[in-house]
């Protein structure tokens, strides 16, 4: 069984009267431990697919089913679950909160996943070592540079150990030196089974993964494995 | 839901970080509960001071006033023609078969030299049935009696004020002489202690004298009208009725006062009286305990205001909190407990707030203070309501929120 199956997902957006489909008919399915990026030029859907998948919002037509749990038809608290436990969120603008450590927004899913206090730091302190953060956990987001909020976002998706971490341009905001270390971070976890989906602009850093979607229009135009392993430190 | 420490937690930080707001919000409720319990606390006190009076003067005393209760006969008959005599005196003695005994109370404010000292009181003209009326011991000497009065001898009797002042404290009057309006008198007793009255003067700074001597040295003739009012005891503190009945009729007689026409005296019982300014009293600290009321509910209506802010302010926080994984009810209570903790904290400071303007007040004005526990908890449960009631509609709108919008949101 796939982690991952869309079965002719449309989503349509209604602006007065003119319907707009974000993705229509999308079909794909994801295995455990896949590696992704997917592509495609401005407005074809790609963080509509994402935060379809990251359960952030339903599809219009057509089911979901992520690890065999049917995700259509789920409340806003059930969908706030599967998130929790399921899928860590990389954004393209960290989304930290803002005048809050490094540590506590570790901590956050914790929080809602009702980890005991002293266990919630131990492992926000391990997550925060593992992005090579442990010199900076009481720092707040302002007082971070992006490549390093970008890492702490990549330690709060980890740290609740969930098989599934998308990325939503998750390099948009950084420079090609702190790209490489953020890419590099994520292929790493995939070495550790989760599955992580990434979306890019660019094509070298496309290039890390090991399967390329591209989507137009709303549609999926081309899906290949890229068997390319270059880009990683051996 | 995710424990009610870590939701205080999150709502105690976002104080916190904008603490001259959160006190600015605060402030309509710590207005609102101030008000509420100082007023309370004003108006009980003066409840209990009209409850002493009651019972210091004693349940089953009755006065009759010159003048109609419309003619302002309630203030003592100062000011109005005087129309109760001496024969309508002997009469309320003798016929009226409820009435224990009465005795006639003149007033007047003059000052009294001692050899050592001046104090100017009230001196009082009266038979000695006054202080069986009353209910007033004489601790020290004899007091006044009948033989005084039908001599109209110069004797006096003193409260313990007026002795102190003109003697020194501690030190025994019985003997002593002082002189009134040119005459000399002998202080032949000391009244026992009797405190403020319902009015918060000061009873025992009194000098009584015989009637007979008050009307001829210092009133300037006795008269065939009572200059002042007759005081008059019910043979049982049931009777007060039946003796304001008795007494009434009688009067009219001797008034010859037709059927239909208005009285032109007022009999009331001490215990109305105090119905009747506690009835007033109570009506009044409702009244103001209700604008208080109205004061804390705009406090509640700008604590509402501030969560909507928050709110919106923090729409992005609540985007990311939504998105990795808070349920729905875990922003609503992190919004509602702010508002409860914002709203409660409010409260706590309001009620130390009303108490120390209620204690300042009272000290300035005299006033009594009673601060019942009760009013207390009820303001800090209310303000509490106030935080729930005016917090839900920010939380709840918070708690809606859709994820992806939140984070979108600029
Ligand atoms: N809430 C919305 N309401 C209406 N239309 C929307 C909404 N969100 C997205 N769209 C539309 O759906 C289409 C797909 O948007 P999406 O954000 O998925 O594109 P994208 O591939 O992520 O683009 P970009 O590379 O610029 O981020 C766009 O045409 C966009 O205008
Ligand atoms: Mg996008």
């Amino acid at each position: 069984m796939a982690l991952i199956e869309l079965r002719d997902v449309s989503k349509i957006y209604v602006s007065g009267d003119t319907e707009l489909a974000a993705l229509k008919n999308v079909n794909l399915d994801v295995e455990a431990g896949e590696f992704i990026a997917v592509t495609g030029s401005s407005g074809s859907g790609k963080s509509t697919l994402m935060n379809i998948i990251g359960c952030l919002d339903q599809p219009t037509h057509g089911t979901y089913t992520l690890s065999g749990q049917a995700i259509a038809g789920l409340d806003r608290g059930q969908l706030a679950t599967i998130r929790n436990h399921f899928i860590g969120f990389v954004f393209q603008s960290f989304n930290l909160l803002a005048r809050t450590s490094a540590l506590e927004n570790v901590e956050l899913p914790m929080i809602y996943a009702r980890v005991p206090p002293a266990e919630r730091r131990k492992r926000a302190r391990e997550a925060l070592e593992r992005v090579g953060l442990a010199d900076r956990m009481s720092h707040t987001s302002s007082q971070l540079s992006g490549g390093q909020q970008q890492r702490v976002a990549i330690a709060r998706a980890l740290v609740t150990r969930p098989p599934l971490i998308l990325a939503d341009e998750p390099t948009g905001n950084l420079d090609t030196k702190t790209s490489e270390s953020v890419m590099t971070l994520l292929s790493d976890l995939r070495k550790t089974g989760i599955t992580v989906a990434f979306v890019t602009h660019e094509t070298d850093i496309a290039a890390y993964a090991e399967r390329l979607l591209v989507l137009r229009d709303g549609q999926i135009v081309r899906d290949e494995r890229t068997s390319q392993q270059s880009k990683e430190p051996t | 839901m995710i424990s009610v420490t870590e939701t205080a937690r999150l709502g105690f930080r976002a104080l916190l970080r904008n603490k001259t707001r959160a006190f600015l919000t605060a402030l309509g409720i710590i207005i609102g509960v101030a008000a509420v319990i100082c007023m309370v606390a004003i108006g009980e006190g003066a409840k209990a001071r009209i409850q002493n009076m009651l019972e210091a003067t004693g349940t089953n005393v009755l006065i009759v006033l010159s003048g109609s209760t419309s003619q302002g006969g309630m203030r003592g008959g100062f000011g109005s023609q005087p129309t109760l005599t001496w024969e309508d005196l002997r009469a309320i003695q003798n016929e009226a078969p409820s009435v224990r005994t009465a005795a006639p109370l003149s007033r007047m404010s003059t000052p009294v030299i001692s050899e050592t000292a001046t104090w100017t009181t009230t001196v009082h003209g009266t038979t000695p049935e006054y202080f069986d009326i009353r209910d007033w011991a004489i601790v020290t000497g004899t007091g006044l009696t009948q033989a005084d009065e039908s001599g109209a001898s110069r004797s006096a009797v003193v409260g313990k004020t007026v002795a102190s002042k003109l003697f020194g404290e501690g030190v025994n009057p019985i003997g002593q002489s002082i002189r009134i309006r040119e005459s000399p008198y002998t202080i032949v007793g000391m009244l026992d202690e009797k405190g403020q009255s319902g009015m918060g003067s000061d009873q025992d700074d009194a000098v009584f004298v015989p009637m007979a001597t008050f009307g001829a040295r210092i009133q300037g003739g006795l008269g065939k009208f009572i200059r002042g009012q007759i005081y008059l005891s019910a043979i049982s503190p049931q009777a007060t009725t039946t003796v304001e009945q008795e007494v009434t009729k009688l009067l009219r007689e001797k008034h010859r006062i037709p059927e239909g026409e208005e009285d032109d005296f007022s009999v009331r019982s001490i215990a109305e009286m105090a119905g009747a300014m506690s009835a007033t009293t109570t009506t009044l600290s409702a009244l103001l305990a209700s604008i208080a009321l109205v004061s804390l509910i705009v406090g509640g209506i700008g604590v509402m205001n501030i969560m909507l802010v928050s709110v919106t302010e923090r729409t992005r926080e609540i985007g990311i909190r939504l998105a990795v994984g808070a349920q729905p009810g875990d922003i609503l209570a992190q919004f509602l407990v702010e508002a409860l903790t914002l709203a409660a904290i409010g409260g706590i400071i309001g009620v130390a707030l009303g108490i120390g303007a209620g204690k300042l007040l009272s000290a300035q004005f005299g006033w009594s203070l009673v601060i019942r526990p009760d009013i207390v908890v009820l303001a800090l449960l209310v303000s509490g309501l106030v935080g729930v009631v005016f917090g839900l509609y920010p939380a709840r709108k918070a708690a809606r929120l859709d994820p992806i919008d939140a984070l979108r949101y600029e």
